[in-house]
């Protein structure tokens, strides 16, 4: 009688493990089916990934930190960003890391570009439809809390090891803030500018693209840089499931507690970072110029 | 209330519009047409009774101001006009045409090309300059930018904002972001015009500076404009029709000079008492029967302070008054100082 007190009465032994065997196998079963067609469906992605990583590894490096210096000038307009940016990736090549930061560095873009392909759109049908909302919210909650282990799991045995499902993998952390932010930033839109744009007869696309997305833009923008600093935080883990890039080093170093070389690496990624954090947030900053008064 | 055997055909016409605020209006709709207060239906309902058997004709080309305190009702029945609020039940025709029974296409044109709308806190695009801003509602109707950036200059040109045409609204004053609105809702070239409580935000200094804009545009321009606003010397220097909302009811709509002389109860009569008559009252409404008088000829629009001086001046106490150059009454000094006294707060009459 107590014992069933002290003792949470949970299935026994042997259902447990059909129960688990039950749920591996008709993944397993799904996997066997449709793994080559996802894996196909896949493959457009693969092939750009390889050939961004490509195209920036095998091309000079000067030639591609005067990209990327034009990039964060075009973006930042700011000197010190910009001569920061060379210096950082100058530092990186002098300490040998040049290749597999070029690795994470296409990984990340890819993953950001991905993310807000997909990201904005999904943010603008839960900003539109309340239900929408409701449905995508707490699918965004679990994928932001659960531990990326677990979801590394299925999407393995799904793709296999290597960089696309790496890249579902840094996806799948990356893309709540983007979502969760449009849909705040064009939720937060002043009702009166709304209720002008209706009363003057705008169509749903005009007040999307007229009204909705440019006054939401400071609040996406925000979303973007969040999701670029996940993706950097997933390059360890991803490196796990066969991605390149500077998260194998640290991996090894980590296992073979060499602390100069983990060191390095990550602050190779703390650079990236640092980077794409001061980039995306001043360019935000410079598109809503017209709140500051007394500008010409 | 209104007369349904009229000639000319009302731009707008508002037949026993009915909205409640609340999760189920249709079901309270009953207790409401039955009489039950609006007290007692938020008391005994939970449901918020936003008008009541709104009746209102509003004729073309004039400018009828609807006046009420906070919470009257009468920012919500300007929002039934162009359908921003669905209403509980009732009618709502434009130009003959039944709004409520419009669908998404039909309202969109309405809202593009018949109606245009100015707003108390401005509803500007901070994120568009002054110029685009106001080329706003021709953008929307299809227009090509050539010809919206035209139309678009010379009311803001009309408005006096030349020279801020690429300033973000977030950089001028007040009076200056409701002149914007004003162009904005003047350059779709609607024929009706709404003001929701347009230069209430506005300081005192400027809003009468705006009022006159209003009304040298208008004496130009013969939109017919609907004008709400809570400011009853507002509604008395532009109004041609003024129509008194409270709780939700219309509880007198007419000419501003008869209200001020019949007030319809005892809350106008409260309402007009503090309100400076002799700037308001006009001889045409003071005059008696045409006949000989040996004063100085005074328009029929003056106002008593304005005809005063020539009042004072008859020999025999009393002015022709000449609308066109014809004379259509007498005024004389006893009339006006009678009119100077409000209606005392009974329901003392005047005729």
């Amino acid at each position: 009688m107590l014992d069933f007190l002290t003792e949470f009465p949970s299935l026994g032994r042997r259902d447990l493990s059909a129960l688990r065997q039950g749920i591996d196998e008709s993944f397993r079963t799904f996997s066997r089916a449709y793994g080559e067609q996802l894996e196909a469906f896949f493959n457009p992605l693969l092939k750009f990934l390889v050939w961004f990583q490509d195209l920036l590894t095998d091309a000079p490096w000067p030639l591609v930190i005067l990209v990327i210096a034009l990039l964060t000038w075009l973006g930042a307009r700011s000197w010190k960003i910009t001569t920061g940016t060379v210096l950082a990736f100058l530092a990186i090549g002098i300490l040998d890391m040049w290749e597999d930061t070029m690795a994470t560095l296409a990984m990340i873009s890819v993953a950001t570009v991905l993310c807000i392909a997909i990201g904005i759109p999904l943010g603008i049908l839960m900003a539109r439809w309340d239900r929408a909302q409701s449905v995508i919210t707490p699918i965004l909650d679990v994928m932001q809390t659960i531990p990326s282990f677990v979801y590394l799991i299925p999407v393995v045995m799904l793709l296999g090891i290597g960089k696309v499902p790496g890249l579902l993998a840094v996806c799948i952390y990356a893309l709540p803030p983007i979502v969760r932010l449009t849909n705040l930033g064009i939720r937060l839109v002043d009702r009166e500018v709304m209720e002008a744009a209706e009363a003057f007869g705008a169509s749903y696309r005009q007040k999307l693209f007229g009204v909705q997305i440019p006054l939401a833009l400071p609040n996406i923008f925000a979303g973007v840089n969040q999701t670029i600093m996940m993706a950097l935080s997933m390059v360890v883990i991803a490196s796990m499931i066969g991605v390149q890039g500077l998260g194998v080093p640290v991996l090894r170093a980590i296992s073979n507690q060499y602390l100069a070389l983990g060191l390095m690496n990550g602050l190779a990624i703390v650079a990236l970072a640092i980077i794409f954090d001061r980039v995306s947030q001043t360019y935000g900053k410079r598109l809503q110029s017209y709140r500051e008064t007394g500008r010409e | 209330m209104s007369d349904p055997v009229t000639t000319d055909e009302p731009k707008v016409r508002i037949r026993e519009l009915y909205k409640i605020f609340g999760d189920m209006p249709q079901e309270v709709l009953a207790h409401v047409c039955q009489g039950m207060t609006k007290a007692e239906l938020l008391d005994l309902h939970s449901h918020v009774l936003g008008l009541r058997d709104i009746n209102l004709d509003i004729p073309a080309r004039k400018l009828q101001v609807i006046m009420g305190l906070s919470g009257s009702g009468k920012s919500t029945l300007i929002r039934h006009l162009n359908r921003l609020i669905e209403p509980t039940s009732g009618e709502i025709w434009i130009d003959g045409e039944d709004v409520l029974a419009m669908n998404d296409k039909a309202l969109r044109d309405l809202r593009r090309f018949k109606m245009s709308m100015v707003f108390q806190k401005f509803g500007l695009l901070p994120h568009r300059t002054v110029q685009e801003n106001v080329e706003y509602g021709l953008t929307i109707q299809g227009i090509t930018d050539g010809e919206a950036a035209a139309r678009a200059s010379r009311w803001i040109d009309r408005v006096g904002l030349s020279g801020f045409e690429r300033h973000y609204p977030g950089q001028l004053s007040g009076g200056m972001q409701q002149r914007v609105g004003l162009a904005r809702a003047l350059a779709t070239d609607a024929e009706i015009l709404l003001m929701d409580e347009a230069f209430s935000a506005l300081d005192p200094l400027i809003r009468t500076d705006m009022q006159t804009i209003l009304l040298e545009l208008q004496e130009e321009l013969h939109k017919t404009i609907i004008f709400i606003t809570h400011d009853l010397d507002e509604a008395l220097r532009i109004g041609e029709r003024i129509a008194i909302l409270r709780d939700g009811e219309i509880i007198q709509a007419s000419d501003p000079q008869d209200i001020l002389m019949n007030p319809a109860d005892g809350y106008i009569t409260d309402f007009i008492k503090d309100v400076n008559r002799a700037k308001v009252v006009r001889m045409r409404t003071i005059m008696g029967p045409g006949g000989p008088a040996a004063g100085a000829p005074v328009d029929a629009a003056e106002t008593i302070e304005q005809a005063l001086p020539k009042l004072h001046a008859a020999p025999d106490g009393l002015c022709p008054v000449m609308r066109d150059g014809r004379q259509v009454g007498t005024a004389g000094l006893d009339a006006a100082i009678r009119a100077l006294r409000p209606p005392a707060a009974s329901s003392a009459q005047y005729s």
